[in-house]
């Protein structure tokens, strides 16, 4: 118990130290020591969302190479330093607590709202800014009770509201819809803070929900509520939810006759949707994402041709966006003019026209990112980029 | 009127599910007495040996799940033997508890194996949506109602007119007299296992096929379900366990077409509770005394 006490008691010093003399090549409780700064990676490598950490990782690397190879940052090179959190928000907790011991000076990912929640704390404490890729539940930058803006907190993705007003814009001005039917997995805050979103949006433009339907994740039988949907024949079908449950729903959907569009959100982007739903099915499927890696912007299709060069494969949102988080702490670093964690946040924070290949971004006082939604059309299985919209 | 049939073809193929992963189920409680709690898990494996015989080794639906009755035949073979068999004398809740041991254990090695992860099924049933009348009906619909059916038929043969089944019946009666008959009881009751957990294959096989997805615990919902569906037609008794399925799928399409759609399973475990209390034997059980 002891022991314990003095550690945290060690690391509360280091972290008031650093803050108190910013000096950050120094050696004493300096965070960048060495020839290398170092970027801790909090990441799902294994477990339940292994594929999203793992994506995000090889991004993250490729993103490294490329600014080394460029002669680094502010003289040094990056060095990523990687570490497992199992898809478990106990384990991300200590994840990030041995990337604060090994001194870095910022922590990227993890890539879901609850492990990125569960090294909040521990980074704030320690001073230490974190950027989730792919986190998208509000409370991550936005303290929930007081409203206040978490100050070490960033993100590099659009939030669920803002996804799910342009999902509305597009289904009232593209599709034209004037009626919809939400159905929503009632157990999942992603799909409802969706829904509720789209809801209003597109009633604010004269559309009329006429109908909201509820289902449990992990449901398998969806018929005898799509039988009730089909009956109220709305114009559009929304359904926000993750891409197992919605690849069931999209296949039962088409199998009893619905042939309207149906809507959803980032959580479709997965090969596994159409692998679920057969690719006839998600013809006539439409939803909003971080990128589109068939968008013919030069800055997408560079990033696109160096990814698959690397790994022989086309990179998904989870890659693009952890591609675009080193590129933008390394940014961050070379504007604070430093590698020391406190300015670096302030840098964050400052962040206004960032070239990412997810877009052009600023990021608002509440540290989310402001830039373009891509809304993807699936054609026989594949993405293809329909549009983008502001929010 | 057709949203009225097309809930019943919904009801009467989700029904049809419930009793065919309920067969097994039943069967297993008829002879040896034991609620064999990983028979969803042992679904569940039967899904993933077809998907894999399917996908890697490309042998074709009747292939896939002929190779995966016969893989999930010899799984319940050695978990009867490794599991259960050891607890035999003693008390039905070490046995029931041990169930549930087995099942988390095949949750979790599944896990460990395959990643938890769901993933896309092929889509080995042939066929495809036709309309009668504005009600669409899929052909793998009749196929499943065709082949809980024919599983059922066959199942009743066996346990009725062959000489295994003979066995199995006098062991369900009394095991020690069975032993003093000269049956091998140990013996009979390895059929049984293999027998069910074939059973629980083939409905895993025809699961993922239906609903195009996999994962590790896919068979946990459908496990408790079929038990429902037993134990309303009478658990036990193997026509109960069709009939059981039928009425569940029935009341629970019934609950979701009035609207009540996250009211569902909450009316499938009432009516577990109301059949306990007003009918504990089952719609199709005779009342018997207990043995002393």
């Amino acid at each position: 118990m002891r022991r314990k006490w003095s550690f945290a008691a060690a690391l509360f010093l280091g972290g008031s130290l650093l803050a108190a003399c910013g000096g950050g090549a120094g050696t004493t409780g300096g965070n960048s020591g060495g020839d290398t700064i170092k970027l801790g990676a909090n990441l799902e490598l294994t477990g339940s969302v292994a594929a999203y950490g793992s994506s995000a990782k090889k991004g993250m690397e490729l993103a490294i190479e490329e600014i080394n190879q460029a002669g680094g940052v502010l003289g040094k090179k990056l060095e990523l330093i990687p570490i497992d959190n199992q898809s478990d928000t106990t384990q991300s907790t200590t994840v990030a607590q041995k990337l604060i011991d090994q001194k870095v000076v910022a922590i990227l990912g993890p890539a879901t709202t609850g492990n990125t929640m569960a090294e909040l704390n521990v980074a704030t404490d320690n001073k230490i800014p974190i950027i989730t890729p792919t986190g998208t539940a509000l409370k991550i930058t936005v303290d929930e009770n007081t409203g206040k803006t978490n100050e070490y907190a960033f993100r590099m993705c659009f939030i669920d509201p803002q996804q799910g007003k342009v999902g509305a814009d597009f289904v009232a001005k593209e599709l034209k819809a004037k009626t919809a039917v939400l159905y929503v997995a009632s157990d999942s805050d992603y799909a409802k803070g969706l829904a509720e979103a789209f809801k209003k949006e597109f009633e604010a433009q004269g559309g009329k929900v006429i109908g909201q339907e509820y289902y449990v994740s992990k449901d398998v039988d969806f018929k005898t509520t799509l039988t009730r949907i089909k009956g109220l024949n709305p114009d559009v079908l929304y359904i926000p939810n993750y891409y197992e449950d919605c690849g069931k729903i999209i296949k039962q959907a088409r199998e009893l006759g619905i042939k309207q569009p149906i809507v959803g959100g980032d959580g479709y982007d997965s090969d596994t949707l159409v692998s679920i739903a057969g690719a006839e099915n998600t013809n006539n499927v439409f939803f909003t994402n971080h990128y589109s890696a068939d968008d013919p912007d030069p800055t997408i299709q560079n990033f696109v041709k160096k990814y698959q060069a690397k790994y022989n494969q086309k990179p998904d949102s989870f890659a693009a966006l952890g591609y675009d988080t080193v590129r933008l702490v390394a940014d961050a670093i070379k504007r604070a003019g430093e590698a020391n964690p406190v300015k670096i946040k302030d840098a964050l924070a400052q962040t206004k026209d960032f070239e990412a290949v997810t877009g052009k971004m600023s990021f608002d006082a509440q540290h989310n990112p402001v830039k373009l939604v891509t809304i993807i059309e699936m054609k026989d299985g594949k993405q293809t980029l329909r549009t983008k919209i502001k929010p | 009127m057709t949203t009225f049939v097309q809930q019943l073809v919904n009801g009467i193929s989700l029904g049809s599910i419930y009793a065919l992963i309920a067969l097994g189920y039943t069967m297993v409680y008829g002879v040896i007495k034991l609620i064999n709690f990983a028979h969803g898990d042992v679904f569940m494996v039967g899904a993933f040996v077809a998907y894999f015989a399917y996908t890697g080794l490309h042998l074709g639906f009747i292939g896939s799940l002929i190779v995966s009755m016969a893989a999930c035949a010899l799984l319940g073979v050695l978990i009867e033997r490794f599991a259960y068999r050891p607890l035999r004398q003693s008390t039905r809740i070490a046995a029931l508890i041990t169930a549930i041991g087995v099942s988390l254990f095949l949750e979790n090695a599944g896990i460990i194996a395959v990643g938890a992860q769901a993933r896309g099924y092929p889509d080995m049933l042939p066929g495809s949506p036709f309309q009668v009348g504005g009600v669409t009906i899929s052909t793998k619909q009749v196929e499943i109602i065709l082949l809980a059916v024919l599983l059922m038929v066959l199942l009743q043969f066996i346990v009725h007119r062959t000489k295994i089944g003979k066995a199995m019946r006098a062991v369900a009666f009394d095991q020690d007299a069975a032993r003093m008959m000269g049956i091998d009881v140990d013996r009979t009751i390895s059929y049984t296992f293999a027998i069910g957990s074939a059973l629980a294959a083939a409905a895993g096989v025809v699961y993922g096929a239906y609903y195009s997805a996999v994962d590790p615990l896919m068979g946990i919902m459908p496990g408790l379900k079929a038990f429902i569906a037993a134990v309303v037609g009478g658990i036990g008794i193997i026509p109960g366990a069709m009939v059981g399925g039928l009425v569940l799928g029935l009341i629970e399409t019934a609950v979701q077409s009035f609207g009540f759609s996250l009211w569902r399973d909450a009316a499938a475990f009432a009516l577990l509770i109301l059949i306990l209390l007003v009918k504990p034997e089952g719609l199709f059980g005779r009342h018997a005394r207990e043995k002393v």
